[in-house]
């Protein structure tokens, strides 16, 4: 591979880079194995769609890669650095977890915008109190990814008042303003109405061509097929089965992806 | 609001005319000829009435996050004498919390040449340290145990994601966290606040010269019973009226 630039012949490297990889990771609540050794690799500019069952493990996987979880036990490496952890799995150095954090944007079920601050502000909060970005160019980018979501008219508008597909598009706008290497998708259509998905895989499946590395765990299988390079299958705290989304949809070989498969169709 | 038609109701009119009658009955035929010379000391009193109120709100607020925050998430060592102070001051009169330091700590003072000799010995030795103090603690006692629910009732997901953003935890605290829970209690916190203005005449009996105490003066010096007492419950509700509004303007500027 090369890159773009017609004077450079040196290989794009960046195209291989790895942006998240976890290793055997497990996750106990208390007795119950919710997490029983995954392993997982997203290069730069790769698109993974996590995909399984209720109670599979998939949005513990995520949560795990940016710690809201506390892996019981495996290794995550976020570009290249590994998450120091205690004995316990916890993150040793909360420096070192917080910087990873700010480059791993998350977008949620339940969008989780900030309540009490207007969507400017929400998408300028992280930029300017994390990243102490200068807070004319946090409003002048702010004003740039509201437009890109299609909400800059809504810019000083409260989260309340707005449709639930509205408000993931400004989480997501949120997300983007702190320029992520990777960003996690925790079922972002799942609490939408129906009428109100399209809007946001649109959104999305934009990040997805201009070569945004992606996490989504989702429920909408036609999506993943369309927008993910890599599909994993979780069944009950394992990888089942994983590969191409053609191969993973087009032809599963585990009876229990096979099952799951014609159960959402 | 009501429209100015619903407002020109025969029986509105009537009860209008009859509030207008007695507004006037109370101009003309009771006495306020002691007004003009007791108005100096009336606003001397009613600026130490606001300072106080201010002063112990503010203070008290700031005593309230820590004691609520120690009850909702502090550790045991910190999460029960906060519990402790909290029922205390909520289980005894303030009458008694404002005699216990004035009469108590004011008079322990003294007996001690260090404190007697001291900087700060100049306002130990007046009243209204202690009236401060007491309605500090007082505010703060009754806000600590809003503020505990008010920091709990905040949902995880907003602070969760806060923290998946990086965000480290004091600035979680002060950016998310605390607004939030404030947002939440606004209207509880504005009427403890008129509660605690009406608190404010207790200090009077250890000798603060706060508005009440101008009334009472104006009875000593004048026997005029009623009057005086009659202009202290508009001052009341007009400040209480201020709190209220300015309360309600907050709450507008954030929907829930």
């Amino acid at each position: 591979m090369y890159s773009n630039n017609a004077l450079s012949f040196v290989p794009d490297v960046a195209a291989l880079e790895e942006a998240i990889r976890v290793e055997d990771l497990h996750k106990y609540f208390d007795s119950l194995e919710v997490l029983k050794g995954v392993s997982l690799l997203a290069n730069k500019g790769d698109v993974v769609a996590v995909i399984g069952g209720s109670g599979s493990g998939k949005s513990t996987m995520l949560r795990c890669i940016n710690f809201l979880e506390t892996p019981s036990s495996g290794k995550i490496v976020i570009g290249g650095e590994e998450v120091a952890t205690r004995p316990d799995g916890s993150a040793a150095d909360r420096r070192q977890i917080e910087r990873i954090r700010t480059r791993l944007s998350m977008v949620f079920q339940q969008f989780n915008l900030w309540t009490h601050r207007t969507l400017l502000e929400n998408v300028i909060e992280v930029p300017v109190h994390v990243l102490k970005v200068p807070k004319a160019d946090a409003i002048d980018r702010a004003h740039a990814l509201l437009e890109r979501v299609g909400l800059d008219d809504k810019a000083d508008t409260f989260p309340a008042h707005l449709s639930g597909g509205q408000q993931q598009r400004a989480a997501i706008a949120r997300a983007l303003a702190v320029d992520p290497s990777a960003m996690l998708f925790d079922e972002p259509t799942s609490a939408l109405d129906p009428e109100l998905v399209g809007e946001v895989l649109t959104v999305i499946r934009d990040l997805a061509a201009e070569g945004r590395t992606m996490l989504l765990v989702t429920h909408e299988m036609k999506f993943a097929r369309e927008v993910a390079n890599h599909v994993v299958y979780l069944y009950q705290g394992r990888i089942e089965e994983q590969g191409p989304p053609a191969e993973v949809f087009g032809n599963p070989q585990s009876d229990r992806l096979k099952q799951f498969l014609s159960s959402v169709a | 609001m009501t429209g100015l038609r619903a407002l020109f109701q025969p029986h509105r009119i009537v009860l209008m005319l009859v509030f207008a009658a007695l507004i006037v009955w109370c101009a003309l035929s009771l006495r306020w000829d002691w007004i003009p010379k007791y108005a100096p000391l009336a606003l001397q009193g009613l600026w130490a009435t606001i300072w106080i109120l201010v002063v112990s709100t503010v203070l008290g607020f700031l005593l309230a996050v820590p004691l609520g925050l120690a009850q909702a998430v502090g550790p045991w060592y910190l999460g029960i004498p906060a519990r402790v102070f909290c029922t205390v001051i909520r289980g005894t009169p303030l009458l008694l919390q404002i005699w216990l330091l004035y009469y108590g700590l004011g008079s322990l003072f003294p007996e001690y040449p260090w404190i007697r000799s001291s900087e700060l010995w100049p306002y130990l030795r007046q009243a209204w340290p202690y009236a401060i103090l007491a309605l500090t603690f007082s505010y703060a006692g009754y806000e600590g145990e809003v503020m505990r629910g008010a920091f709990s009732g905040v949902s995880k997901g907003q602070l969760e994601t806060a923290k998946s953003f990086g965000m480290p935890r004091f600035t979680i605290f002060r950016r998310v966290w605390l607004p939030q829970a404030v947002r939440n209690v606004l209207p509880t916190l504005g009427g403890e606040t008129i509660l605690q203005l009406k608190a404010t005449p207790l200090v009077a009996t250890i000798t603060v010269v706060e508005i009440y105490s101008v009334s009472s003066r104006v009875r000593a010096d004048t026997f005029i019973v009623y009057e005086p007492l009659l202009l202290l419950a508009v001052v009341y509700m007009i400040i209480a009226g201020l709190i209220a509004l300015a309360f309600r303007r907050l709450e507008r500027k954030i929907p829930t």
